[in-house]
């Protein structure tokens, strides 16, 4: 048997409601109801749920409009749904599967059908919870590992989303000077601090070249504004450098210093390697310019460049300087580049 | 003999699988809610309004077939399938017979409740 789960039972009718919480109880789970569809919505945004059992018929919001604002809310959308109905036909089902739904039970539920598809519902979850934390870890072995046993594959497809790059400056010449286990020691405090930043604002680190690092927000996991997280992030990442300076500082170090450059748009995202090693890759003209930008960094000696895309995504009171076209390598014509000033908070 | 409203193997089937106690209790909550149901079936009868119609339809027959009274069932899932009938009577007709059909039901069910 799966492991338990909680549930959350969404039924206008009460013996229906009652019925269904027994069953999933007398099978081990935790479960609540709800009266309609404007409810469960409520209680979904208040609580975590691992599935949710949604009746079709029902007044105020019905099945299908819950199903469809689900789908909307980049929170919610991977919650399965296991619809629940007394409604004939399978125009109803078809159309409950296309709106998301994970799979469909007619009433009155069969107890042991409903073992069933509850059990499989949550292991699919558990196994995409756990799929999205190893990604957000950039744990790549593992992530190769659960990809070839769970036949989960995601295929190359077009994403939106925003990149960012940045490295640490002058680090050559800063681990010339200095023994080579205190190098060592630098670089992982400093990865330490950037994935911190990235991971704090849900963005994925997926790939570490050296002295610098690669990061997205948006894909694989879907987020509500992707720039805002990104800029976020940047502006902490050049706080905690400042706050890593003051340290070394005190202890009769050079400082450091970091650029990062931030690009927004369509790129193509999967999964790259081989079976033991693998991780998700995004590639395209936006991720080119935001490696662009950051390079940048060094001539326009400001810490945070940004595209066009990702400025106007950006709330209004922003403080950035506009650069103007800059010329970068590889790209033509030259693009628009935004300095965001440190120091602010959004 | 009462319990004919009720389809004795699905009641059985329902107490083994949910427990007897908690099937009691079930009882009693359909017994409570049918009513404003049936009200609500004739009201949306009298308001012309067919998406209450058939919800309200819908709900009877749901529950209906959960406690194996097949003829509530049936006659609900009637309503539900044609929705209103351009003759008001006709339907008010149907909502009598759905009306004694439950009645016998509920009746069934009480009597079943505690055995």
């Amino acid at each position: 048997m799966a492991e338990a789960g909680r549930l959350l039972v969404v039924d206008d009718n009460k013996v229906n409601r009652l019925l269904l919480i027994r069953a999933l109880e007398l099978q081990g789970h935790r479960a609540v109801g709800a009266e309609n569809g404007r409810v469960a919505l409520e209680m979904l945004e208040r609580e975590p749920f691992d599935l949710v059992l949604l009746d079709i018929a029902m007044p105020e919001m019905d099945g299908f409009q819950v199903l469809e604002r689900l789908l909307a809310n980049s929170r919610l959308r991977d919650l399965p749904v296991i619809v629940t109905s007394a409604v004939e036909g399978m125009e109803a089902v078809v159309r409950c599967i296309e709106l998301g739904a994970e799979d469909y039970l007619h009433k009155p539920v069969n107890p042991v059908l409903l073992r069933a598809r509850v059990s499989s519902s949550l292991e699919k979850k558990r196994l995409r919870d756990t799929q999205k934390e190893l990604v957000r870890r950039f744990a790549t072995p593992e992530v190769a590992q659960d990809l070839q046993q769970s036949g989960f594959a995601l295929g190359g497809r077009h994403v939106r989303a925003t990149v960012l790059f940045t490295d640490l400056r002058g680090f050559t010449a800063l681990s010339a000077a200095q023994p080579p286990e205190e190098t060592i020691e630098l670089l992982n405090t400093w990865y330490t601090l950037m994935f911190d930043a990235i991971s704090g604002q849900r963005g994925v680190v997926n790939q570490m070249i050296g002295d610098g690092l690669m990061a997205v927000f948006g894909a694989p996991l879907p987020l509500a504004d992707p720039p805002l997280a990104a800029v976020r992030a940047a502006l902490e990442m050049i706080e905690m450098i400042e706050l890593l300076n003051v340290e070394r500082g005190a202890a009769g170090k050079a400082p450091l210093a970091i650029g990062i450059g931030i690009a927004t748009g369509g790129m193509i995202a999967g999964y790259t390697g081989t079976q033991s090693r693998a991780t998700y890759t995004c590639v395209g003209d936006t991720v080119n310019l935001a490696a662009r930008l950051e390079a940048h960094t060094k001539v326009a000696q400001r810490a945070i460049l940004v595209d066009r895309p990702t400025l106007d995504a950006l709330p209004p009171d922003v403080r950035v300087e506009v650069l103007g076209p800059v010329p970068l390598k590889g790209i033509t014509p030259a693009v628009e580049a935004f300095a965001v000033e440190c120091g602010q908070k959004l | 003999m009462a319990s004919a409203a009720i389809e004795i193997d699905t009641f059985r089937a329902l107490q083994e699988t949910a427990g007897a106690d908690f099937v009691a209790e079930l009882v009693d909550t359909f017994v409570e809610e049918a009513p404003a149901m049936l009200a609500e079936l004739r009201q949306a009868r009298a308001d012309g309004d067919p998406a209450r119609f058939r919800r309200a339809a819908h709900s009877l027959k749901s529950n209906g077939s959960t406690f194996g009274a097949a003829a509530l069932a049936a006659l609900a899932r009637e309503l539900e399938r044609k929705g209103l009938d351009a003759d008001p009577a006709r339907d008010a007709e149907a909502i009598a017979a759905l009306e004694g059909a439950y009645a016998q039901a509920a009746a069934a069910l009480k009597e079943l409740r505690h055995g």
